[in-house]
């Protein structure tokens, strides 16, 4: 029984940590389907967003739940400016190199890293809310039940503001004519164009979206996480290995691999030991791309397209 | 309504149209004809302003198209219905004639147009929350004339709307074409299949090796010496 129980509470907070790490990865896709850029700054971003709310919490006492509505606006203009300043202009110059804009992000990724340390340090930092430890039990809703599971709250809370952000994405996608637009320009830019979409103001907004949705996802973190200058990279990392498995630049694969990562890194912590998560990930990154080249987007694909 | 004037078009360092000018009225029907890789949709993409000319103007209704951003060529009246259909493969039928609407007059009658379009194609009716990549070749052929009506054009350019479908379905796709102009549209037509094209064009203009060499009606072209050996096979 007891290794049921933990079988479960492991299968439980991978749940939880997928849900965030599908954020993350949604952000990540979206730009990667518009603008054919892997965004290798994504976990940098995520750490600026992260930081705002920290100075929020500590200076005003604001939650971080509530200092998503802060931090999402905030990366979302500083991705318009990102994208319209930075990018498109990088974009139009020919080289050698043919993607100049992900080694921008790289760049961008050092600069934001460097920049936090300058002014931060490179201490280790925390929200400490007074929710902070508290969890709901299944014995107090089911009293004879036969295994005891716990609910973080603050997981919990961090997991249910994903799926409603990911389902307000999902109806703007699909529901909008921006939405669609956005879309459309993934799948066909020529097309897109043909059909009057400026596809310049397209791939600002998409830049944009992407970081509001990494944003809101780093405030996610902040409660159950440390925050430091550095911690960027590995949830670029994390975005790139879901990319892969979901199929790049695809939503739906996104939260798919997103689950599908969380629920592995939980396992390879429980029942190998929590030193092990970054080496789990890189062998599902393997893995994914020698039996599943084209990621879970590629099944998907098959079975909506029959082809 | 539409006039070519002398533009050179280049992929890189390769010219593939030499020099060509040409017109279209309004209310007309006019065609485009040639043998593969003579630069007919080149010469729509850079109507379209998919390309740009290196030298000479594109006028529609006086709006210099080639100074034009590309997004902006539908505001104007003008939609490009490409080769190979180019649709939204993953979108739903119903998402891929909303793309065509998304511009003022069309956005606000989108409902109305799509009832219209409906009634043209009924089998996109019936099939209208399937996504388009699932579609046969003349459900995806309708679907892109379908898309582009959407956009309630005054002139219609069509590339090659027949390629790879049935003979029946062929004629079905030139009396759908022949009922638009009637409707009002004027339409730039490029076709391979040259006899059915000069019978519904009012005027055509054949090209080889990206410059015009003959103009003229429908009817006299589908009597000219040349036309007869080189497209017709008679
Ligand atoms: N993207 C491109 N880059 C370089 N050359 C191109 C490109 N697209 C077309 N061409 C060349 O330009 C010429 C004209 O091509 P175009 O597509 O306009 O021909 P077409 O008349 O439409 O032929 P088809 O009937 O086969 O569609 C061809 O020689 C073709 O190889
Ligand atoms: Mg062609």
């Amino acid at each position: 029984m007891a290794q049921l129980e933990l079988f479960l509470q492991t299968l439980i907070s991978g749940f939880l940590l997928g849900g965030l790490y599908a954020l993350i990865a949604l952000g990540m896709a979206l730009i990667m389907g518009v603008m054919r850029v892997i965004n290798l700054a994504h976990g940098d971003f995520m750490m600026i967003a992260m930081y705002i709310a920290y100075w929020l919490f500590t200076f005003f006492g604001i939650d971080p739940y509530v200092a998503v509505f802060i931090a999402g606006p905030a990366l979302f203009f500083f991705g318009l400016a990102i994208q319209k300043y930075l990018l498109t202009p990088v974009m139009k110059v020919d080289s050698i190199l043919p993607h100049n804009q992900v080694i921008l992000t790289v760049g961008l990724a050092m600069v934001f890293s460097n920049l936090a340390t300058v002014f931060f340090t490179g201490d280790y930092r925390s929200t400490p809310v007074s929710y902070a430890s508290s969890a709901w039990y299944l014995t107090d809703f089911w009293k004879n039940s036969p295994v005891e599971l716990s609910l973080s709250m603050p997981w919990t809370i961090s997991f249910v503001i994903a799926v409603m952000i990911t389902i307000a994405l999902w109806i703007f996608l699909t529901k909008t004519d921006t939405g669609k637009s956005i879309r459309a320009t993934a799948q066909d830019l020529d097309a897109a164009l043909l059909m009057g979409v400026n596809v310049d103001w397209v791939r600002m907004v998409t830049f944009g979206i992407g970081l509001v949705l990494v944003a809101v996802a780093g405030c996610l973190f902040l409660p159950i996480y440390y925050l430091y200058p550095a911690l960027g990279k590995q949830f670029t990392n994390i975005g790139f290995v879901i990319a892969v498995i979901g199929g790049m630049g695809s939503t739906d694969g996104a939260v798919i691999g997103g689950l599908i990562l969380g629920i592995f890194e939980s396992m390879t912590a429980t029942y190998i030991g929590m030193g092990w998560a970054p080496a789990g990930r890189f062998s599902i990154f393997v893995a994914a791309l020698v039996f599943l080249p084209g990621g879970v987007a590629s099944i998907l694909r098959k079975r909506r397209l029959g082809k | 309504m539409l006039e070519i004037k002398n533009i050179d078009v280049f992929y890189g360092d390769v010219q593939v149209i030499w020099d060509i000018s040409f017109e279209v009225k309004q209310g007309e029907i006019v065609a485009l004809i040639g043998a593969n890789g003579a630069g007919k949709s080149t010469t729509l993409k850079t109507i379209s302003g998919i390309l740009r000319p290196r030298r000479g103007e594109i006028l529609f209704n006086d709006i210099p198209l080639h100074r034009l951003e590309p997004y902006k060529l539908i505001e104007t009246g003008i939609v490009h219905v490409p080769e190979a259909r180019r649709l939204f493969v993953e979108m739903t039928i119903e998402e891929n004639l909303d793309m065509g609407s998304l511009k003022g007059e069309a956005k606000k009658e989108r409902e109305i147009t799509k009832q219209l379009v409906f009634e043209l194609f009924p089998r996109l009716l019936e099939r209208r929350r399937q996504l388009a990549g699932t579609l046969s070749g003349g459900e995806q052929q309708m679907l892109a004339i379908g898309r582009g009506l959407m956009g309630k054009p005054k002139l219609q350019m069509f590339d090659e709307p027949s390629l790879g479908l049935s003979p029946i379905l062929v004629k079905d796709i030139f009396n759908v074409i022949k009922r638009i102009k009637e409707e009002g549209t004027t339409v730039l037509i490029v076709e391979q299949n040259v006899k059915l094209t000069l019978a519904i064009a009012d005027r055509a203009y054949v090209m080889e090796n990206g410059r015009i060499v003959l103009q003229g009606t429908g009817e006299s072209l589908l009597n000219n010496e040349h036309v007869k050996t080189a497209y017709l096979g008679v």
